[in-house]
């Protein structure tokens, strides 16, 4: 009976669960209430349905938390959340039915094969390889001359292509990805964030969580996240538009000496390094003030006007 | 049905490929039995004793030839003195001397009264008590042989008769215990592993994350062991049959329902410790010192409950060993049927399905 | 001016069966010099970088490593680097102080000197306050820049990174590259492999190994001009994408 009732929702899922997300002052707290941690303090954000979500934060910012959360295998401290019109304390059967789930680390059993750990997830959820071949086809076919193999001896690449590839099989209304392409190389990572656009074509609302802040130029809309608290939410052009404030990037042959300068200046409010250039925020004064004030002070640098990326905007948010 | 067919291939999958555990499972029991029967046995035959007779007379003689007719022991050497006595025992020849004083037909005969020393080493103190209670109830037979046909107002009759065991045989007593061991390590502690490793892989993530219910995950992590099991049950009882020579006295059926039953509850306790702990170690650790060691110590097997302190009594009726312990000696070697076990077996019973309740009570749907 | 050379490399090659992980890389790195070690998962580097640091012996080609030899004089080499990793560094249930007095013994350091130099690296990261802490409670940059000065306590020639800075935010990311250049001004060696594009650009010189080879060696301007590219990530890209194996 049980089997039979399963069957009927999963041909119904996409009435009934249409990817959309919503999450209302989520608090998490962890450990003793004399020495607790707040992973999440006060979280919200709608993701509508068939967005490509970015969760953009460094380690230890709440990502897994919030995940965990919203993929029902934690019970928030406060706060409400819900997947797909079903909250996640009291409908978290429904939900398990119908979203996928990547989380951070390799979770696929490294001692089976690439076909038999495809076959058993197909089987968990009440489905077939053929049924939703179509949906991981694309990135099956990828790993599909190693299907043999065990996937503990597979690369990075083909582990991180087997376990999107598990998560789908099912055709989920929404896909969660935790820290999907971190340790793997820029290739891979570029390759990854393609096949994420495909599928995001196909309707599948996706929350990706990053420590990448260039990743972030990939979503359509992102949520930063520090300490437990989000610190903007925003397409990623609304977010870089948002920056307000002059930012200069500086360049010379000798860039350790060039910095503490630029550092020691007092109208400089901020000076990093950012690639091949230092990025220079500052309290008042323009470009060609900068110039000057770097030839006074006896050194010779290019001083042009930068577009602030992801990460400016997120350094200079964590300031507040 | 096919999603639980799906995870009990999958668990068989995990089994079948880590090659060595497979090997230690279903090589441990042959291995075991063997060893107990024929290198770790506290049975008797043949050991070397040393003689010190210092009587020389006929009641003396007598006493001697029926030591030395006895298959439990050999005399390889006759002492001329006691200094000598030391010198066999350090040189290992021996393992007992047995002194009979100057006098000693006159005492008996006049007396009544007549003293035997014997000498044994202790090093190994189990040798050595089976090795005096041998030698004890020759001499006891020796002097019943003598009064015969005396009257006398009072005889003690220190009689020690073996029971069901009458050649002390000590497979009789180790193929239940190693039984209930094999058993206990096969479902305890590989299944106290086998939840915790997919906590530990992250698999459960992703099984949490799927419409699987908590009692089938906890069903189908049983059912490879249970088949490991009935593997194991049958090679143990194979071996003690046609290669221990201990027979099945009993019913054979009964004897396999029972041993089956001990089994769902050792994976039941595998399970909950699987559902409770963390990691691995721990889960390893707890089934370790929490069921083999009872198992060990307190089922009866290797020392008799009745002479343990109070407490550990007390604590021996907690452990499902001892309860399986006393059925397959009964069924097995006594040959009774379930009217002397019924008690044992509704304890049993009643310990699995308790530590079933718990195991799925505890299983959780959350992580932490 | 003739440079200190502190690691040469000549035609070193690593092969498990008839898999080439190292096909024969040549370069030198010299003293005071931050030197990147870019690559795919799978190029080689870690095979690479476990040679140099005395933990595999190579199957051909000649490498010295703080003048030490590394078929010969592994264990002098591990005396005189240091080794930090993403996944590896710290001993999360032991404190602060406990920690660095655990590697400070490894090796050999005189109390006295451990006391003097503990006390100046707890002031210079500004965590007197946490030497009594355990580790697992610090933030995970502060643990980072603990685990650098940890690796580089017993002021070895040569220290390896690997992937020292993954999942840190922006700002402990930079603060942690200040740490870099400051150990590479006192004239340790820093060796260090990165999956962040940007931090390429902070190094002295970098190489790029794809396949087991290494396909390209010089300063972020000298490559960038050589590729026709308009920033390392370019320059990574187009020679990873040239790769044909996958394998870890």
């Amino acid at each position: 009976m049980f089997f039979k009732t399963i069957i009927m929702q999963s041909g119904n899922r996409r009435q009934l669960n249409n990817g959309h997300v919503s999450v209302a002052d989520i608090v998490m707290t962890y450990g003793k209430p004399n020495a607790a941690v707040q992973a999440l303090q006060g979280i919200n954000f709608e993701v509508k349905p068939g967005e490509l979500f970015g969760i953009i934060g460094p380690d230890g910012a709440g990502k897994t938390s919030l995940f965990r959360i919203l993929t029902t295998l934690l019970l928030p401290t406060g706060g409400r959340a819900e997947v797909g019109g079903f909250d996640v304390v009291k409908d978290y059967q429904a939900i398990r039915n119908s979203v996928g789930y990547m989380p951070g680390r390799f979770s696929l059993y490294p001692d089976l094969t690439v076909a038999e750990n495809l076959a058993f997830f197909a089987t968990i959820f009440n489905t077939s390889i053929s049924e939703n071949y179509d949906l991981i086809k694309d990135i099956y076919l990828q790993i599909e001359p190693f299907r043999n193999r065990r996937a503990g001896q597979l690369s990075g690449g083909m582990k991180q292509k087997l376990a999107l590839s598990c998560a789908l099989i099912h055709r989920p209304s929404v896909l969660f990805l935790d820290e999907p392409t971190t340790g793997v190389d820029a290739v891979s990572r570029r390759e990854f964030w393609e096949m994420l656009r495909r599928l995001k074509a196909q309707g599948i609302t996706i929350l990706v969580s990053t420590p990448y802040m260039d990743e972030a130029g990939l979503c359509e809309r992102v949520a930063l996240l520090q300490n437990g608290r989000m610190l903007g939410i925003d397409t990623p052009a609304g977010i870089t538009a948002s920056f307000g404030k002059l930012l200069l990037a500086v360049r010379n042959e000798n860039m350790l000496p060039l910095l503490k300068l630029l550092k020691s200046f007092e109208e400089v409010e901020e000076a990093y390094p950012f690639g091949e250039y230092h990025h220079v925020v500052l309290k008042q004064g323009s470009e060609k003030d900068l110039r000057a004030r770097l030839k006074a002070a006896g050194m010779e640098a290019e001083v042009i006007t930068a577009v602030p990326g992801i990460e400016d905007c997120f350094m200079d948010l964590m300031k507040n | 049905m096919k999603q639980f067919l799906a995870f009990v291939r999958k668990e068989f999958y995990h089994i079948f490929r880590d090659r060595r555990t497979l090997f230690i499972l279903l090589g441990m029991p042959v291995v075991q039995i063997i060893l107990f029967g024929f290198a770790l046995t506290n049975e008797v035959k043949n050991s070397k004793i040393a003689i010190l007779d210092m009587a020389k007379d006929e009641t003396a003689h007598t006493l001697i030839d029926q030591l030395n007719a006895s298959r439990y022991f050999d005399i390889v050497e006759y002492l001329q003195s006691y200094d000598e006595v030391e010198t066999a025992f350090r040189t290992g020849k021996v393992r007992m001397a047995v002194v009979l004083p100057a006098g000693f037909g006159r005492d008996l005969e006049h007396l009544h009264q007549a003293q035997v020393q014997l000498l044994a080493d202790a090093s190994d103190p189990n040798v050595a008590n089976t090795l005096t209670n041998y030698a004890g109830s020759i001499v006891r037979d020796f002097q019943d042989g003598l009064l015969k046909g005396q009257q006398l107002p009072y005889r003690i009759n220190a009689e020690v008769r073996m029971l069901y065991n009458p050649q002390l045989k000590g497979a009789y007593s180790f193929v239940p215990g190693v039984m209930a061991m094999v058993l206990m390590l096969v479902c305890t502690l590989m299944t106290a592993i086998t939840i915790v490793r997919e906590k530990e892989m992250g698999t459960m993530e992703i099984m949490l994350v799927s419409p699987l219910k908590p009692m089938l995950i906890i069903v189908a992590k049983a059912v490879p062991y249970l088949l490991l099991s009935a593997i194991n049950i049958s090679s143990i009882l194979l071996l003690s049959v046609f290669v221990l020579d201990v027979p099945i006295n009993g019913s054979l059926l009964l004897l396999v329902g029972e041993s089956l039953l001990f089994t769902l509850t050792c994976l039941a306790f595998g399970l909950l410790i699987s559902a409770s702990t963390s990691s691995q170690q721990t889960a390893m650790f707890i089934s370790l010192t929490g069921m083999f060691l009872p198992t060990v110590m307190l089922s009866g097997f290797m020392f008799p409950i009745e002479n343990m302190p109070l407490p550990l009594q007390v604590i021996s009726h907690a452990v499902p060993a001892r309860w399986f312990y006393q059925i397959v000696r009964n069924v097995m070697i006594k040959g009774t049927g379930l009217e002397t076990i019924w008690k044992e077996t509704l304890i049993l019973l009643g310990m699995m399905l308790l530590l079933t309740t718990l195991a799925v009570k505890k299983f959780k749907i959350r992580l932490a | 001016m003739e440079m200190e050379k502190v690691i040469e490399v000549k035609q070193l090659s690593k092969r498990f069966g008839n898999f080439t992980a190292v096909d024969a890389i040549t370069f030198d790195v010299y003293k005071g010099e931050i030197f990147g070690f870019l690559g795919a998962n799978g190029a080689g580097k870690t095979t690479a970088m476990r040679m140099l640091s005395g933990l595999s012996v190579p199957s051909s080609g000649e490498a010295k490593v703080a003048g030490f030899d590394v078929y010969r004089q592994t264990e002098l080499i591990k005396r005189h680097i240091g080794y930090m990793s993403q996944r590896f560094s710290l001993y999360e249930d032991l404190t602060v102080r406990e920690n660095i007095r655990f590697y400070a013994g490894i090796y050999g350091m005189s109390d006295a000197f451990i006391r003097d130099k503990t006390a100046s690296l707890l002031q210079q990261l500004h965590m007197e306050a946490e030497a009594g802490k355990l580790v697992k409670s610090l933030p995970l940059g502060w643990k980072q820049k603990l685990a650098f000065s940890v690796a580089i306590f017993h002021e070895p020639q040569i220290v390896f990174l690997d992937e020292p800075t993954g999942g840190v935010d922006p700002v402990t990311r930079r603060e942690f590259w200040n740490l870099i250049y400051e150990a590479a001004a006192s004239g340790i060696t820093v060796f260090v492999t990165t999956h962040y594009m940007d931090e390429a650009e902070y190094c002295s010189r970098v190489s790029i190994m794809v396949d087991g080879r290494m396909d390209a060696l010089g300063t972020p301007a000298e490559l960038k001009k050589q590729f026709d590219a308009a920033s390392m990530d370019e320059v990574f890209l187009r020679l990873a994408r040239k790769a044909v194996r996958t394998a870890d």
